[in-house]
C-alpha cells in the first residue's frame, strides 16, 4: 500500500483538545522577538485587562509555544549579526551575559585560491587566479587575497558574534521566567487547524506511531491546541508555514545548506574574540565561508553551499573538511579540537520568497516569512525584528479589543513590517544574487552592483525552481561515469555515496586524526548527539518511488547532513530518522519532480535533531 | 484497596552525558568545563525513579508526588521544560550549585530540610525515591543520607520494581550480584528506594500535563530557597573522565566471535 493510500484509509481519530489565547509554532530568534515583546508589555502592567485570557477568564493570557528540538539550546548556527533589532529589545544588553557571545571587533574578507586543484573553476576564473597567484608573498598570503576593504553592506559594526543555541536558551529563560509564556521543546507541531474563516490553532504531532504514522504501541494522538492567534515561526523548512500557503515551495527558489564546526583553538592562538572572516573562492568558487571567533578560544567555522551551485554532488561535510584545511584557516585550526558540529538550511530567496504574512487567526514571522536579507547575509536580526513587529501589533490589538483578523493583522503587523528597516533592506536585496545563476563572476558583479547602489542596480535573472537548479547528469557523460564509479564504491565497499563521489572527482582523502578531522558518523556524536524520541513518524517522506528509482544523481543522499539518507540496496534512497539533524536540505535537494512544480521529497514535522548547546 | 501515598523523588540535574564533558579545576574544586553552557537533563537514574513514582501515584488515587531538585534556578527551569511534560508532580526546587562534586552530607542536609518544609507532608509516611547511581560524580550515599536525616531506616538500593499491597506493605525487587533480584517485603512507608532502571519507558510528552505542572513550577522556582553547600573539609586530589577514543572502520564479513574478541581486547586494554 502506498503512503497516500494508507493516510486516506486511516479512520478519524478522537483527539484531546485545549484552548489557549496564543499558540506558537517553533522557537527561534523570530519567536524570541515576539514573545520578548509580549512579555515585556505584560510585565509593565500585569493587571492590564488587555492581557486577560479570553479562554480562561480571570487568568493572564494563555500563551504556549511548541518547539520541535529537544532543547531550546539545540539551535544550529553560529552567527554574526548587526543586532539592531536585538539591541532595541535589550538596550542594556551586555554580550558577556550570553555564553559564547562577543562584540564584533574586526572584519575581513578573503578570496581563497585552490591549494588542492580539485575545485571546479571556470576558464576566466583560472586566468584570474593565475595573475593573483603571481603576487605570492606580496598580496597573496597563505594562498588567500585579502580584500583591502569590506563593502559597507557586509559590515556588522557594533554587532555581535553569537551562538544561536546559547542565545535561544538565554532568551527562552527570560521569557519563561516572566510566567506569562510556556515554551515546550520536544513537541513538533504537525499542521495548522483550519476553521471556516481561517486558522484556529495547531495540531501537535501524533506519538506512539510507526515510521509511516500508523498507530503503534502507546499511541497518543496529537492534541489540538485551539487559539485565537497562531504565530508561525517555524524556520526555513517549517511544515506549518508551508501548509498555510500552497505557493510556499515555489516562491522559495533559492537555498543554501550551511554547515559549521565549533572548534576549540589551541592555547597560543592569535585569533582574537570578535574576529569575523568572510571567504569566497574555495572549496568551490560558489561556496561562501566564514570564521567567527567566540570568547574562550572557541571558533565557529563553516560554509554555505547554495542551490545555484548546480552540482548534484553537494557534499557539504566533506567540503567543510577541505575548507578548514585551506592554509589561511589551517594555520590557526590545525592544533584545535572539534567540539561540535551542525547544519541548517537557509532560505535565500529573501523577499522573493515572502508568502502570505498573515490571515484570519495567524501570522508568520522570521525566516519562514521571507525576512532574510541575502545581500547582507543576515537573517537572525531581521527575524527577531519581525517577531518584535508582530509582538507590538498583538499588544495593540489586545489593547484595542480587536480580533486577530487578516485585516487587523495587516493594519498592525504588516504595516509595521513594510515601514521598517527590514523591508527596506529586503527590497534592496531582492535581486542581488540573481547573477549567480549565470556564473560565479556575474554573481559577484551583480551583488556588488546591488550593494553599492542600495539595490537600484542588479543583474536580475529569472530564477528556476530549486529542483531545476540541480544540473542533470544525463547529458554529462564524464560525470555520469564518475557517479557510476562512486556508486560502485558505495555499494561494494560500504563507503557513503557522497564521500565516494568527492574522492572519485579528485578531492584528496581526509587525513583523519580522531580530534579535528573525523568521519561524519563520528561527528554526529561529538559535542552533542543526534536524537530522535521513539514513537514519532518519519518526517522525511519520498513521494513517487518511481521517480527515485529513475534518479541518477541522488542529490538527496549527497547533500544529507547527517548521512540519514543513504543508498538502499534497491538503488533508491532510504531514510533513518535517528540520524537526521533536521537541516531540511532534502526538501530542496531533490532534482526531480512528479508534478513539475516541486521536488519529490516531503519534509514533515518531526521530533529530535542535533542536540548540542554550542552550536 | 489503594493507598494514598506520599512520594518524594530526589532528582538532580546533570550535564547531558553525550555532550563533550571535560573536567576542570575551579576555585571551589573540580567541575565540568562550561557546565552552565551545556544542556542539562534530569539524572537518568532519578528520572527512572520519577516515572516509577508517577506510575505508582496514578495506581493509588489520592497520592501526592513531589520532585525535589537542587541546582541553579535557571538550569532547573530549563530542565523542567522537558520533564514537566512527562508526568504530573509538584516541584520543590532548591537553588544551589551545579555539579556532582559538593559534599554529600551538605547536599543531603539541604534536601532533607527542603522535604521537611513541604506543606502537609508527613515524613513518617513518605516513600523517598531517587537514583542509586548518577550520571555526574555519583557519591553513592546522598539518598541514604537524606533518608537518615529524615529518620527513615528501611532503605533499598538498585530497585527495579515495587508492588504496593492493599494493607500498605510493599514488595521490592533489588538488584544483587549475578544478574538476580533480591525480593524484600516491607511493612510500609516510610522507606527509601534508590532506583536502578525500573521497567517503565520514558513517558510521552503530554501537553496537558505540562500545562498543569507549569502553573505550579514557575511560582515554585521564583520562590526557590537559595542554599550554599559547605565543603566540610572535602577536597579532591584529582578528577578525570573515563578515556574515550573513537576509531571508525568499515569491516565486512566479521564473525560474531571475532567481534566479541576484539571488544574484549579493547576493554582489557582500557
Amino acid at each position: 500500500m502506498s503512503l497516500p493510500e494508507q493516510e486516506l484509509n486511516q479512520p478519524e481519530i478522537e483527539r484531546a483538545s485545549m484552548e489557549v489565547d496564543i499558540a506558537c509554532a517553533g522557537f527561534g530568534p523570530a519567536m524570541g522577538g515576539f514573545l520578548t515583546t509580549l512579555t515585556k508589555a505584560w510585565n509593565e502592567n500585569p493587571s492590564d485587562p488587555a492581557f486577560e485570557s479570553k479562554v480562561m477568564p480571570g487568568m493572564p493570557l494563555q500563551v504556549l509555544c511548541y518547539e520541535r528540538a529537544d532543547d531550546l539550546a539545540s539551535g544550529v548556527s553560529g552567527v554574526v549579526t548587526k543586532a539592531i533589532g536585538i539591541r532595541e529589545s535589550f538596550p542594556e544588553l551586555k554580550p558577556e551575559e550570553i555564553p559564547m557571545a562577543v562584540g564584533v571587533k574586526k572584519e575581513q574578507i578573503f578570496y581563497l585560491l585552490d591549494p588542492v586543484g580539485a575545485s571546479k573553476r571556470s576558464a576566466m576564473l583560472k586566468i584570474g587566479d593565475f595573475f593573483l597567484g603571481l603576487g605570492k608573498g606580496l598580496w597573496i598570503k597563505d594562498l588567500a587575497f585579502e580584500l583591502p576593504w569590506t563593502p559597507r553592506f557586509l559590515h556588522k559594526d557594533g554587532g555581535l558574534v553569537l551562538s544561536i543555541g546559547q542565545f535561544n536558551q538565554w532568551v527562552g529563560g527570560q521569557i519563561m521566567s516572566s510566567g506569562l509564556v510556556q515554551i515546550w521543546p520536544g513537541m513538533p507541531v504537525a499542521e495548522p487547524l483550519l476553521g471556516a474563516d481561517g486558522v484556529v490553532g495547531v495540531r501537535l504531532a501524533d506519538q506512539g506511531v510507526d515510521k509511516h504514522g500508523a498507530p503503534d504501541a502507546g499511541f497518543a494522538p496529537g492534541m489540538d491546541v485551539k487559539a485565537r492567534l497562531t504565530v508561525v515561526g517555524d524556520g526555513p523548512v517549517g511544515q506549518i508555514s508551508r501548509a498555510l500557503d500552497p505557493k510556499d515551495r515555489r516562491l522559495k527558489d533559492e537555498w543554501a545548506l550551511g554547515m559549521k564546526f565549533v572548534i576549540e583553538l589551541p592555547e597560543d592562538t592569535e585569533l582574537e574574540p570578535g574576529t569575523v572572516w568572510h571567504t569566497i573562492g574555495f572549496p568551490e568558487p560558489e561556496i561562501f565561508g566564514f570564521l567567527y571567533v567566540h570568547p574562550e578560544r572557541l571558533v565557529s567555522v563553516g560554509i554555505f553551499v547554495p542551490s545555484w551551485m548546480g552540482d548534484p554532488a553537494r557534499t557539504v561535510y566533506r567540503y567543510l573538511q577541505h575548507y578548514i584545511q585551506h592554509p589561511l584557516l589551517w594555520k590557526h585550526l590545525k592544533d584545535g579540537t572539534l567540539r561540535s558540529w551542525g547544519a541548517k538550511s537557509l532560505e535565500e530567496s529573501g523577499r522573493r520568497g515572502e508568502t502570505t504574512l498573515c490571515g484570519n487567526g495567524f501570522a508568520k514571522i522570521g525566516e519562514c516569512s521571507g525576512s532574510t536579507n541575502m545581500l547582507t547575509g543576515s537573517g537572525v536580526d531581521e527575524g527577531w525584528a519581525t517577531g518584535v513587529q508582530l509582538g507590538e501589533a498583538t499588544v495593540e490589538l489586545l489593547r484595542d479589543g480587536k480580533e486577530f483578523t487578516e485585516a487587523n493583522l495587516n493594519a498592525t503587523y504588516v504595516k509595521r513590517r513594510r515601514a521598517s528597516w527590514v523591508e527596506k533592506g529586503a527590497r534592496e536585496a531582492e535581486h542581488a544574487r540573481g547573477g549567480f545563476h549565470k556564473g560565479f563572476i556575474r554573481g559577484m558583479v551583480g551583488m556588488a552592483l546591488a550593494g553599492m547602489t542600495n539595490g537600484k542596480l542588479s543583474l536580475h535573472t529569472k530564477v528556476p525552481p530549486a529542483y531545476k537548479q540541480i544540473r542533470p547528469l544525463a547529458s554529462l557523460t564524464a560525470e555520469k561515469l564518475t557517479l557510476k564509479q562512486a556508486s560502485k564504491l558505495a555499494l561494494e565497499d560500504g563507503r557513503p555515496l557522497h564521500d565516494a563521489m568527492m574522492s572519485a572527482r579528485g578531492w584528496p582523502e581526509i587525513p583523519f586524526d580522531s580530534r579535528l578531522l573525523v568521519t561524519q558518523q563520528d561527528a554526529l556524536l561529538m559535542g552533542g548527539k543526534v536524537q530522535a524520541m521513539p514513537g514519532f513518524a518519519d518526517h522525511v517522506v519520498f513521494g513517487n518511488k518511481d521517480v527515485c528509482f529513475a534518479c541518477d544523481e541522488k542529490t538527496c543522499i549527497a547533500m544529507c547532513s547527517g548521512q540519514a539518507i543513504t543508498l538502499g540496496a534497491d538503488n533508491a534512497p532510504s531514510f533513518e530518522r535517528e540520524k537526521c539533524v533536521h537541516c531540511g536540505g532534502c526538501l530542496w535537494n531533490c532534482g526531480h519532480s512528479a508534478d513539475g512544480l516541486e521536488g519529490n521529497i516531503e519534509f514533515r514535522a518531526g521530533s529530535g535533531g542535533f542536540h548540542s548547546a554550542e552550536n | 484497596m489503594a493507598n494514598a501515598l506520599q512520594i518524594v523523588v530526589c532528582a538532580g540535574i546533570v550535564p547531558d552525558p553525550l555532550q563533550t564533558l571535560e573536567p576542570v579545576t575551579n576555585p571551589t574544586g573540580p567541575g565540568i568545563k562550561n557546565e552552565m553552557v551545556l544542556p542539562a537533563v534530569l539524572d537518568p537514574w532519578a528520572a527512572s525513579a520519577l516515572y516509577e513514582a508517577a506510575n505508582l501515584a496514578t495506581k493509588n488515587p489520592g497520592s501526592k508526588l513531589w520532585l525535589v531538585s537542587l541546582g541553579p534556578k535557571a538550569k532547573l527551569q530549563q530542565v523542567m521544560m522537558t520533564v514537566a511534560q512527562k508526568v504530573a508532580f509538584e516541584l520543590v526546587p532548591v537553588d544551589g550549585p551545579l555539579g556532582g562534586f559538593p559534599d554529600a552530607h551538605s547536599t543531603a542536609a539541604a534536601l532533607a530540610s527542603a522535604i521537611e518544609a513541604i506543606p502537609g507532608i508527613d515524613k513518617t509516611k513518605v516513600l523517598l525515591f531517587g537514583g542509586w547511581e548518577s550520571a555526574s560524580r555519583g557519591a553513592g550515599v546522598t539518598l541514604q543520607l537524606v533518608g537518615e536525616k529524615l529518620g527513615i531506616v528501611d532503605q533499598f538500593q538498585g530497585v527495579d520494581q515495587i508492588d504496593v499491597r492493599d494493607d500498605g506493605s510493599f514488595e521490592v525487587l533489588e538488584r544483587v550480584e549475578g544478574g538476580r533480584h533480591q525480593v524484600s517485603v516491607c511493612a510500609g512507608a516510610p522507606a527509601v528506594l534508590g532506583w536502578a532502571t525500573g521497567s517503565l519507558a520514558e513517558p510521552r510528552n503530554n501537553p496537558q500535563i505540562g500545562m498543569a505542572n507549569m502553573r505550579t513550577i514557575m511560582p515554585a522556582l521564583q520562590k526557590a530557597k537559595a542554599v550554599t553547600l559547605d565543603a566540610n573539609g572535602l577536597s579532591y586530589v584529582s578528577a578525570k573522565l573515563p578515556s574515550q577514543q573513537r576509531e571508525t572502520r568499515v569491516v565486512k564479513d566479521m564473525t560474531p566471535d571475532a567481534i566479541a574478541a576484539e571488544l574484549v581486547e579493547w576493554i582489557v586494554a582500557e
